[in-house]
């Protein structure tokens, strides 16, 4: 307990860090990934390609090398310093949103095809067919594998870490340099994450609850 | 506008804006007889099955044309090529003089004039029954949603569902939800309407209440494409009936010459295994 208590202020900024990465990478990472996902079923070829691309080639890269990238490879391409934190909440928004399009895709899915065609039938272009007719019942379909994608992204913020971010990921480090156990700095840490995520739990089965659509 | 226009609108006469709405010509039934929709020469291939042979038909304005047949011979791939949800191999359609676009808006747009009534009902399942019917006069119409709720509302209560419009499509019968998608599909005020077998999937006491809506429908001067298995709605309601079989239209011809007097072979064959059963 005073592990906790003695080191309030370290425990706060750093999980207040983790929220704020995790809160943009979120927000960024299903407006995107949901752009991505309604490109993988589009009618037209090339934004089906750039969409499979995509994907592929930003899933396949560990997200540390991604962050790499990010942290050391961005300030030598001359554009304007936007800061770790910035960088930090592209690189993990740009990894999750694959995540979030490939889960979506696999709901979109589940939509029977006659929605589709009922939506075409009386004149909605693709983009308000997915919108208003199959994006609202997939995104029903796939709550739960959806809270895995941002539980795992809630994790992976401490990736940023390494990377002069001072998110949770960075407790242990301060504190050990302030001579507590770090074993116990790191139990505390996990036991944090453990509540967090059963925060999004409680949220996952609020939307389960609220959007089940009858058949 | 003068009050007494509002509660009274008979006695409103000649110039006074209340006439707008005393327009004797239906626009459906207005240019009756010209063509409206035009397949030429179409031809669809899946793989090496060859599901539509050289097909001609002209359905003209406020005609009502049922297409009968055997499984598989192409009747619901030629219904459904006429709004595209079927591409074609190669020929041309045409609704109301303009050829069927590829993709894209114009297509959309020409979609919207096409009503189209599924099998399978294919009410949007997260919507209630009113949204169903307003989505497409919002969205594609740009219509104000008082003025789509309004108009949506007459449409329920003419096809007998204005007590279930804040239902889900789920808590409804198959004909409730078949009459649903009519209203659906009329609430666009589509120049044609396209039926693909539309009381296949229901329960017989609920084939008569969706029939019943369709022959109301064509009595009003609709123009009708019906692909079904209900001869008595062909004799009773069709203009024309088209014969397909193997892909191929066989006979094209009126109910009476059709079940009366078939010509080919096929007809008499599919004709003949309806009567004994």
């Amino acid at each position: 307990m005073d592990t906790l208590f003695n080191n309030l202020d370290i425990f706060v900024d750093g999980f207040r860090m983790t929220f704020v990465l995790f809160f943009f990478a979120a927000i960024f990472a299903l407006i995107l990934g949901t752009i991505v996902g309604a490109m993988r079923v589009s009618p037209v070829t090339p934004m089906r390609a750039v969409g499979t691309v995509y994907v592929n080639l930003v899933r396949n890269t560990p997200l540390t090398l991604l962050m790499f990238f990010f942290a050391f490879g961005y300030p030598k391409l001359g554009l304007p310093d936007v800061g770790y934190t910035t960088l930090a909440i592209i690189a993990l928004s740009l990894y999750t949103a694959t995540y979030v399009a490939e889960t979506l895709r696999s709901g979109i899915n589940t939509v029977p095809v006659g929605q589709a065609e009922a939506a075409r039938a009386i004149g909605l272009p693709f983009g308000q067919t997915m919108s208003l007719v199959i994006l609202p019942q997939a995104f029903r379909a796939t709550v739960p594998p959806m809270m895995s994608v941002f539980i795992a992204l809630l994790k992976n913020t401490t990736i940023a870490a390494g990377f002069s971010v001072a998110e949770a990921g960075t407790i242990r480090q301060v504190l050990s340099e302030r001579g507590e156990p770090q074993l116990t700095v790191l139990l505390w840490v996990a036991l944090i994450f453990i509540l967090a995520v059963g925060v999004l739990s409680l949220l996952q089965r609020y939307l389960e609850n609220k959007w089940r659509v009858a058949r | 506008m003068a009050p007494t226009d509002e509660t009274n609108p008979s006695a409103s006469t000649g110039s006074t804006p209340i006439s707008r709405y005393e327009t004797t010509s239906n626009p459906i039934v207005a240019g009756r007889g010209e063509p409206l929709v035009v397949v030429e020469n179409v031809e669809k291939h899946y793989g090496d099955f060859h599901a539509l042979k050289n097909i001609n038909l002209t359905v003209n304005k406020g005609e009502v044309v049922v297409v009968i047949g055997p499984s598989g011979s192409g009747k619901s791939t030629l219904c459904r090529t006429i709004n595209r949800l079927e591409t074609i191999s190669s020929g041309e359609i045409r609704i109301d003089g303009t050829k069927l676009p590829s993709e894209g808006k114009k297509l959309a747009a020409l979609r919207a004039d096409v009503g189209m009534v599924f099998q399978s009902f294919n009410l949007f399942a997260h919507k209630t029954i009113l949204e169903n019917v307003t989505l497409g006069p919002m969205k594609v119409r740009r219509q104000k949603k008082a003025d789509a709720e309004k108009a949506a509302k007459v449409l329920l209560e003419r096809v007998g569902i204005e007590q279930q419009s804040a239902k889900l499509p789920a808590q409804l019968s198959g004909g409730q939800q078949q009459r649903v998608a009519i209203a659906r599909a009329l609430a666009m005020k589509p120049k044609v309407m396209l039926f693909d077998e539309p009381t296949s999937a229901l329960d017989p006491e609920m084939i008569t209440e969706v029939l019943d809506v369709m022959t109301q429908l064509a009595a009003e001067g609709m123009t009708m494409i019906v692909v079904t298995h209900e001869m008595g709605f062909a004799r009773k309601a069709a203009d024309r009936v088209v014969f397909m079989a193997d892909g191929e239209i066989v006979e094209d011809t009126t109910p009476e010459e059709f079940f009366d007097h078939p010509k080919s072979t096929r007809a008499k064959d599919f004709l003949s295994k309806l009567l004994t059963h």
